[in-house]
């Protein structure tokens, strides 16, 4: 389905003429907080994306992730702090001026079903009050391999298709900062591929991306930066440099027999700060200050102890390892 | 940013188009008036040809009246769809997120509905005088065809969609289901229905100086229901049902 792939290239080149804003963020967010009554949708959030930078917002369900995008992109106004997006404070009055600047994609695509693509976009065109409306529409469509589509009405697009048009439309003002909610929320595997293929290309052309989402690894593959939002920020940085404040380094030992007594050969290593069993049978976690150092002198005294090694690496802790470890940390605090 | 004609006009292009794409939303709009204009038909066909003339003058009276009901009943059901219908298919949070002012949406909007209703209410009128010219007497035709029933019914008819409008859109601002919003939506006819019975059961006279302060009304009603619909427009509650 090649020639129904996504044109990367487009993207990379860029759809309209907008300038590029002036300051030294795309979004600063400084203790921004939102109520709805008694109820605490985020509170106290603080964090600057610059231009350029794909920045993920990740949260479970309810930890405010769609509400601070609204409020970002003015549909909500905050109850506490302040922000500036695109370059313009965030107020009411501002309200038009940094919504023509920026554009949200929701987690629902939100298509009028009887109206043809080109008709969405014609819609939407005029609320934007673009030049050019035929080029810009015909280049945000080709962008995402839907031209040959336009004439068709939404509502006999695929679910994936219909996200397509969907980010179209969000690139149709070529956008200072593009929010994506969620945005491979409910596509199949392929298509999901293709919304990834279309952020990087974003990336690559340096549209400053938005991005909350489920999806970890998502976050991983795509993001410069994440943010971990459970009402307040829990954590933010690149995703590294979070597993590296949440998790001690260690190396993973498996051997083909357990040892007898582990603590005998592997803890008494000066290089071992602590050793633990872990599964497969057979298997330890071994927290150690530097893994290059520690590997040898592992290696060295399982060898010494007659055990056949079947594999030493250094432990890896993914993006959802730090996320569950936090989500779990924030579940245990309200139990206590 | 100052008010944007061009965005009030991207909002009725679209829902022409949505009504081109789904013909039978102004076929059922256009179905009732057309039931409705066969009891202003029969009044005036069944007048004797010697009635007296203010007996000549009631019945032709209360037979326009009759057909400025169509202007006040018809665009209620569209009107309370505007907001909460964009609501529930989840096509309302794309469109907040652009530039548009609640005001220009809800121009939009009006006149969206405004043009179907016009339309529909004007070819009702049109249908009503060529069958009174084809098939009524010449004094009846006469009455009807004066210049001041002609110039009331013009007149009346965007004054009082306007106020069937503002109640539905209003009314639709302020739901969070299409039912409940078609349904209260009907009352936006009642208080022109009202001044008919007044005026059929003799209650209210009709006058010019009637005519006129009735007009001035609903054209204040029609401005302020303009302003006080943009301020119960309220973003916030419309996406998280939270809010003014």
């Amino acid at each position: 389905m090649i020639g129904d792939r996504l044109d990367v290239e487009k993207l990379r080149k860029g759809f309209g003429d907008q300038p590029a804003p002036g300051g030294a963020s795309a979004v600063v967010v400084e203790r921004l907080g939102k109520r709805f009554g008694h109820r605490v949708a985020f509170d106290d959030v603080s964090f600057e994306v610059g231009y350029g930078e794909v920045f993920g917002f990740l949260g479970p369900n309810g930890a405010g992730k769609t509400t601070t995008v609204r409020t970002l992109g003015t549909l909500i106004a905050p109850t506490s702090g302040s922000a500036t997006v695109a370059g313009i404070p965030l107020s009411a009055e501002n309200g038009p001026a940094i919504r023509a600047r920026i554009s949200i994609m929701p987690e629902s695509p939100g298509l009028y079903l009887r109206l043809t693509v080109m008709e969405n976009l014609e819609c939407f065109a005029g609320l934007y009050e673009l030049d050019d409306v035929r080029g810009r529409i015909e280049r945000a469509l080709r962008a995402v391999n839907l031209l040959d589509r336009a004439g068709d009405p939404c509502g006999s697009l695929s679910k994936g298709l219909r996200q397509r048009v969907a980010l179209a439309r969000a690139l149709l003002n070529d956008p200072a900062v593009l929010f994506l909610d969620e945005p491979t929320s409910g596509l199949d595997p392929v298509a999901t591929r293709e919304v990834h293929e279309l952020i990087a290309a974003l990336k690559e052309r340096g549209v400053t991306i938005f991005l909350t989402t489920h999806r970890l690894e998502e976050a991983e593959r795509l993001c410069d930066r994440v943010a971990i939002l459970n009402t307040t920020l829990r954590l933010m940085g690149r995703p590294d440099e979070l597993r590296a404040q949440l998790f001690r380094r260690s190396l993973d030992v498996r051997i083909r027999v357990p040892l007898a007594d582990p603590e005998a050969v592997l803890g008494a290593l000066r290089e071992v700060e602590g050793c633990e069993q872990a599964p497969p049978v057979g298997g330890y976690t071994l927290a150690v200050s530097d893994p290059e150092i520690a590997a040898p002198a592992v290696a060295r005294a399982l060898v010494g102890a007659g055990a056949d090694i079947l594999s030493i690496a250094e432990s890896r802790h993914s993006l959802e390892d730090v996320y569950l470890e936090l989500i779990d940390e924030d579940v245990e605090a309200k139990r206590g | 940013m100052s008010f944007s004609w061009t965005r009030v006009r991207a909002i009725v292009v679209k829902e022409l188009r949505d009504y081109r794409h789904n013909r039978f939303v102004i076929g059922t709009m256009a179905f009732l008036p057309l039931l409705f204009i066969a009891a202003p038909i029969v009044q005036l066909l069944t007048v004797s040809v010697s009635a007296t003339s203010s007996k000549l003058d009631a019945r032709v009276g209360i037979s326009l009246l009759y057909l400025l009901l169509v202007p006040a009943i018809v665009p209620s059901g569209l009107a309370a769809y505007s907001v909460v219908g964009e609501r529930e298919q989840g096509t309302l949070e794309p469109i907040l997120i652009t530039p548009i002012r609640r005001e220009e949406f809800l121009v939009g909007k009006a006149l969206a509905v405004a043009a179907p209703t016009l339309a529909i209410a004007y070819a009702i009128f049109g249908i009503f005088l060529a069958a009174t010219a084809l098939f009524a007497h010449a004094g009846i035709a006469s009455a009807v065809f004066s210049g001041s029933h002609v110039l009331v019914q013009l007149l009346f008819t965007p004054l009082l969609a306007g106020w069937s409008i503002w109640v539905g859109i209003a009314i639709s601002a302020r739901s969070s289901d299409i039912r409940v919003a078609q349904q209260l939506s009907v009352f936006a006819s009642l208080p022109p229905l009202a001044i008919v019975a007044l005026m059929q059961f003799k209650v209210i006279t009709p006058s010019t100086g009637l005519a006129l302060a009735l007009a001035a009304a609903l054209l204040i009603v029609d401005v302020l229901g303009w302003r006080a619909v943009a301020a119960m427009f309220d973003r916030e509650r419309l996406l998280t049902g939270f809010g003014k």
